[in-house]
């Protein structure tokens, strides 16, 4: 879809499209894993605007979804968290993970 | 006997130069990346430095894969409609021995690599590297891995594991992770023929732009930047964590924003997205720093938080690749008299006191809180831009208005106290030494 905003004229994408032009090696193993329970009484929710592969979604009944497939494994979500311990952050498996491109 | 004498956890611009250097010296070295390749995690916003590559790999520009050399070097400040931009442009910075250049970091970081393994060093890809082992005494031993059976030990271990590094954590050597110590950058690629971007940016050849932006982030704290590789455009924004979430606007929304900007867009109209990445740096500087050397153990790089965010000066590759050089000389030094204590090992420490790495984060140590400050973020940017509006626009049949009347109207008008704009000039002033 191609739309023409304002004074500017450049392909619009949509979220999908725009994480789809980064390389993710999955692993079946979750690398992050948020704990949905700590995520219920959270006021802030920092990581549902900062995260910027967008892995943070609220669900209607209050909790958070998270997906850790297309993770660019940068540490904001951990850091700007305000709940100790409501997400355990490691590596995926060596090989696996976000793959920026080469030429 | 152990695996290797000296251990890198990390094949980026700091642990490849940890490896060439220790390997250089006759250790035996295991580089551990757990990316496919090098470079493969790694992003960055803007430009490498190389110029203390001169060392290591001499006549480093023949053979390193370069995008652009950057010849014109601007500093912008946005206001939501107005742009004052600072513009040098030096052509002799495209010939050798060059000044800065822009790299995709995937070529850049594998390049540096391959030096490491011609100078004897072991490159493991596709390992994470999970934890450390230590003896009853504490000293680092070596590195336990993901792969099956894959405790590796060594007499030195180089955490060279980036920004978020889980070894100088595990070690101990950083006392807390304070949020407003970091700022994520999120960046977009933008795909464009090389022709466009010549005319675009006024350059030819490989010759390259780099735009270094104040303002435009959309009232988070931070910044932004465009700069030229030679079919692409890099633009991003860096956008300091605890503030982030404030304007509840996403990342990629403030990097739209800021491409609608009508200094940005432009320069980058027509062209798509060909990539988007993100990452955290480790913005600011020495007050942030860990301890560098436990028994058996130094830190280079990100993972010392070594990088450089002092508004005019933008810089990290550089000081990865020193300190990287340095832990590597020091770990081989240590190894070559069978004591690496943290005594033995301090010599790295010494050499980053004495060298740039740590006297220019020293002397700018008061910088990166300025430019992140709520008055240079939110108020000055505005400020600047309507004084230069003003002294520019020609209001005929009114006579020009005075320089010291502009200054003081619009400083009133951005709220900005005549106290407050003295301080921190003079800050700025002491600061930037």
């Amino acid at each position: 879809m191609t739309s023409i905003d304002r004074d500017t004229s450049w392909p619009e994408i949509s979220f999908e499209e725009r994480i789809g032009t980064a390389e993710f090696r999955i692993h079946e193993r979750a690398h992050i894993v948020v704990d949905g329970d700590t995520c219920r009484g959270c006021s802030t929710r920092e990581c549902v605007i900062a995260c910027p592969a967008n892995l943070f979604v609220p669900t209607s009944d209050g909790g958070i979804l998270f997906n850790y497939e297309n993770c660019f494994e940068c540490g904001t979500c951990y850091m700007v968290c305000n709940k100790e311990g409501a997400i355990s952050w490691s590596y995926p498996e060596g090989g696996f993970g976000i793959v920026f491109h080469r030429t | 006997m152990s695996d290797a004498d000296v251990i890198v956890v990390g094949a980026g611009p700091a642990g490849s130069c940890a490896a060439i250097a220790a390997a250089r010296a006759g250790r035996r070295v295991i580089l551990i990346e757990r990316g496919p390749f090098p470079g493969s995690k790694n992003m960055y916003g803007g430009v490498v430095y190389p110029r203390i590559l001169d060392e290591l790999v001499p006549r480093w520009w023949e053979t390193a894969p370069i995008q652009r050399w950057v010849v014109r070097r601007s500093t912008m400040v946005l206001s939501e409609t107005g742009a004052l931009t600072v513009d040098y442009r030096s052509n002799a910075w495209g010939e050798p021995p060059y000044n800065g250049a822009t790299a995709y970091r995937p070529d850049f970081d594998e390049w540096l690599s391959r030096q490491a393994v011609a100078a004897g060093a072991q490159l493991v890809t596709s390992t994470t590297v999970t934890g450390l082992l230590r003896d009853a005494s504490g000293r680092v031993t070596g590195v336990r891995t993901d792969r099956p059976d894959g405790d590796l030990t060594a007499s030195v271990v180089i955490a060279c594991d980036g920004v978020n590094s889980f070894l100088a954590k595990e070690a101990g050597l950083y006392t807390a992770t304070d949020p407003s110590n970091f700022t994520l950058g999120a960046k977009e690629t933008l795909a464009l023929p090389k022709h466009v971007i010549d005319e675009r940016f006024g350059v030819r050849d490989d010759q390259g732009v780099d735009i270094e932006i104040l303002g435009g982030t959309s009232g988070v704290n931070g910044g932004g930047f465009v700069y030229t590789n030679l079919d692409t455009i890099a633009l991003g924004v860096v956008l300091k964590l605890p503030k982030l979430a404030a304007q509840k606007k996403r990342p990629e929304e403030i990097i739209a924003t800021l491409k609608a900007h009508p200094a940005i867009a432009p320069l980058i109209e027509g062209a798509e997205v060909k990539e988007y990445s993100a990452h955290v740096i480790p913005e600011a500087g020495y007050s942030m720093m860990p301890t560098m050397v436990t028994d058996g153990m130094l830190v280079a790089g990100d993972a010392a938080a070594l990088c450089l965010a002092a508004g005019i000066w933008l810089e990290g590759v550089n000081f990865a690749m020193a300190s990287g050089m340095y832990a590597g000389d020091a770990a081989a030094a240590a190894v070559a008299r069978n004591d690496v204590s943290t005594k033995s090992l301090s010599a790295y420490s010494d050499r980053l006191n004495a060298t740039f790495v740590l006297r220019d984060h020293k002397k700018l140590r008061k910088v990166p809180g300025l430019v992140l400050s709520d008055r240079v973020q939110q108020k000055y940017p505005a400020f600047v831009t309507s004084v230069v509006e003003r002294v520019f626009r020609v209001d005929n049949p009114q006579p020009k208005p005075g320089l010291r009347r502009i200054v003081r109207e619009e400083r009133k008008r951005a709220g900005i106290k005549l106290s407050q704009l003295i301080r921190d000039g003079w800050t700025g002033l002491r600061g930037f030494g």
